[in-house]
């Protein structure tokens, strides 16, 4: 096998809930519980679950807005794995070339003072990559790439000036200015209208082809994961509860949280009946949780030995495809 | 189905040679004059904005032709605004006790004998008069001491533009900065600062001045950096900081800190350009409260300076005419320009406050 482009291992983030000033918080919120996942050059791997699940927080991790409070982040650089947890400063700076990360409100995302060509060409202006005539020249290139033609007429626009799908193309040139490996895309579309946001997949699927990057492609959406990932893996609170092959885990999924994702996606047909939901409850809180499997609450499947053992851990069921789940295992 | 928006007539669209070709900072001063253009068309739709910058322009203008005119047509020895003196004469006719109608031209009996014991009622006499109304010579008339009074307030207006500035940029570098210091770096940083904003603003203003000017000999420029420190940590810095806050929590923060910025990129490039607008709004009421300051401290005569509004007033009220309308030039004037220059900047202020609050406008 090829060495993976980027390596998550027991990944973990905790929050600490205070509750008091001098005590030593006791309660904590487990945002990321011990995930781990490996990402090939060239591959996406959608990252899918409910609001409050911990994927926008495993998302930051790996660019590292967050750190980690436990588990390793192994990022590739020329045959080289770089520790993203404990990189020194000539690490970072090497790091910073190789991870980029596209951002859910274009509205947001870019500072309304600033022009157009400051905010693409901000990583190499930092970095002090090339002269500004350089820069000009890679930036108007870019905004071809992306589709904001012509360049010099965007170039030194405002964002205000721009809508919402002409700046989501802009955070993709930011992205992709100097030319990462490894671009972390926190549901980019989810705010667009639906025309342009599959303008944008697909503009995205074309560059990650020419620039040779990988996404992590964080989504709540299991058609748009379906649309731009190679694979797929589902949390639930904190948890990886099923990853694999798109086409297969789509195909056959195997945990009770997936399958209940999957009845939940609209069908385009008007006669046909949607089977009922078999799951009940809301999402619960991920704070100091229960060893059990963190779907117990919920699960309509749920058996003594859910009950008696701890989360179970995720296990092949053969083509790639992983689930955590007692029961799904034992009915393959 | 597209979003590209496509330039409706490519051919007014400058090439990429001609963006290239054009330097940099070419097109950042063009972009900086369309947003001082932009911005001055909404300023233009506020009169109460016109109308303090009109008052603003006129003090100017106040303060900047009085050394010319000291040095064409006003004679130093008389109009010099400290220095100056001048015994303005008038005859005045002699009528018995209690029977002056009209003080200006008359004097009784009793106190024209004080000056010379054989004057007689009908009599004419030559008096000095300090202080003189305003007549052609000296059109605001002259203070206790013969000094003339448009010249003082015309001289008192540099010194409390200077003051009133200086204050004002000072407060708003040490709050911008301590603003968005605190707000990105949070923790103990943020509460230090915080804690002494609090402690400032908790102890009243005037008071620590008039403390400090027991122990320091307070010239203009000392109190215009005292004032501006006081208001920089106090609670300038607080309203910044929240507007610093508010800022440091966007993606694009998180955005430049992905590109690879440091601390102070983040703080410099991010954060500070989008508290600025508002250190601007707060530098001009910060102009108001320096002058108020200023008048109130050399009113109560602890400020050693030689001129000022507050010392026109406070001569006024030593020689006991604070309050006598027959002597109005003695405190109307300066009285006059602290209110007018004071209000001006914060009508400006207020202006300002509306495009950049847009929640402000009525619209």
């Amino acid at each position: 096998m090829t060495q993976p482009l980027v390596k998550v291992e027991g990944l973990r983030k905790l929050y600490p809930l205070h509750k008091g000033v001098f005590r030593k918080p006791t309660e904590y919120i487990h945002a990321v519980d011990d995930v781990s996942f490996e990402i090939a050059p060239g591959e996406s791997l959608g990252l899918v679950g409910e609001s409050g699940c911990g994927k926008t927080t495993t998302g930051r991790m790996l660019v590292r807005l967050t750190g980690a409070s436990d588990g390793q982040i192994l990022l590739q650089d020329d045959g080289s794995m770089i520790d993203v947890a404990h990189v020194d400063r000539d690490g970072m700076k090497r790091f910073r070339r190789r991870v980029q990360m596209i951002f859910q409100d274009p509205y947001e995302s870019m500072n309304p003072r600033r022009t157009i060509f400051d905010t693409i060409s901000e990583p190499l202006q930092v970095q002090g990559i090339g002269t500004v005539a350089e820069r000009e020249e890679r930036v108007a290139e870019l905004l071809e790439m992306v589709g904001l033609i012509p360049a010099p007429t965007f170039m030194f626009r405002f964002p205000h000036q721009l809508s919402g799908g002409q700046r989501q193309r802009v955070a993709i040139a930011r992205a992709l200015v100097i030319d990462p490996s490894f671009i972390v895309a926190d549901e980019p579309t989810s705010m667009l209208d639906v025309g342009i946001s599959i303008s944008i997949m697909e503009l995205m699927l074309n560059l990650a082809e020419e620039f040779d990057v990988s996404y992590l492609y964080i989504t709540h959406d299991l058609a748009v994961a379906r649309y731009m990932c190679d694979r797929i893996a589902v949390m639930y609170l904190g948890k990886i509860v099923e990853i694999g092959p798109t086409e297969e885990l789509l195909a056959n999924p195997r945990h009770p949280y997936t399958r209940a994702l999957l009845s939940a996606v609209p069908v385009p047909d008007p006669s046909s009946v949607r089977p009922a939901v078999e799951i009940e409850g809301g999402i619960a809180k991920a704070v100091n949780p229960p060893p059990q499997c963190r779907f117990i609450g919920r699960c309509p499947w749920v058996q003594d030995i859910c009950r008696r053992r701890g989360h179970p851990p995720l296990e092949d069921t053969g083509n790639d495809h992983l689930v955590s789940c007692y029961v799904a295992k034992e009915s393959v | 189905m597209t979003d590209r928006l496509v330039d409706p007539d490519p051919s007014a669209a400058p090439n990429m040679a001609d963006v290239v070709a054009e330097p940099l900072w070419q097109v950042r001063l063009r972009l900086f004059w369309q947003g001082l253009r932009s911005g001055w068309s909404s300023f233009a739709e506020s009169r109460i904005g016109l109308v303090g910058l009109g008052v603003i322009v006129l003090f100017g203008i106040m303060a900047m032709i009085q050394p010319i005119l000291i040095g064409t047509v006003w004679e130093p020895a008389i109009y010099d605004p400290v220095l100056g003196y001048d015994a303005v004469v008038v005859e005045k006719t002699i009528v018995p006790d209690n029977e002056v109608t009209d003080p200006a031209t008359q004097i009784d009996l009793f106190s024209a004998r004080l000056l010379d014991p054989l004057l007689q009622v009908g009599d004419t006499l030559v008096v000095t008069v300090q202080p003189a109304p305003p007549s052609r010579q000296h059109l605001l008339g002259t203070d206790p001491l013969g000094r003339d009074v448009l010249s003082q307030l015309m001289f008192s207006t540099r010194a409390a533009f200077m003051l009133g500035i200086v204050a004002a940029l000072v407060t708003v570098f040490i709050a911008t900065t301590v603003g968005a210091v605190s707000a990105f770096f949070g923790g103990a940083v943020d509460t230090l600062f915080m804690r002494l904003a609090d402690l400032i603003i908790l102890v009243p203003f005037l008071p620590i001045l008039i403390v400090l000017s027991a122990l320091i000999d307070f010239q203009l420029f000392h109190l215009a950096l005292l004032i501006g420190v006081l208001g920089g940590f106090g609670g300038t810095a607080i309203i910044l900081k929240s507007q610093a806050l508010s800022v440091s929590v966007k993606p694009f923060i998180d955005a430049a800190r992905i590109a690879g910025g440091g601390h102070l990129h983040v703080i410099f490039r991010h954060i500070i350009p989008n508290v600025l607008p508002l250190s601007f709004l707060y530098m001009m009421f910060s102009v108001t409260d320096a002058i108020s300051a200023e008048a109130t401290l050399s009113f109560l005569g602890l400020l050693n300076i030689d001129m000022s509004w507050g010392i026109m007033i406070h001569q006024a009220w030593d020689q006991g005419y604070l309050l006598d309308p027959n002597r109005w030039w003695l405190m109307v004037p300066a009285g006059m320009s602290v209110t007018l220059l004071a209000g001006s900047f914060f009508l400006v202020g207020r202006a300002m406050d509306e495009i950049i609050n847009p929640r402000l406008r009525r619209r």
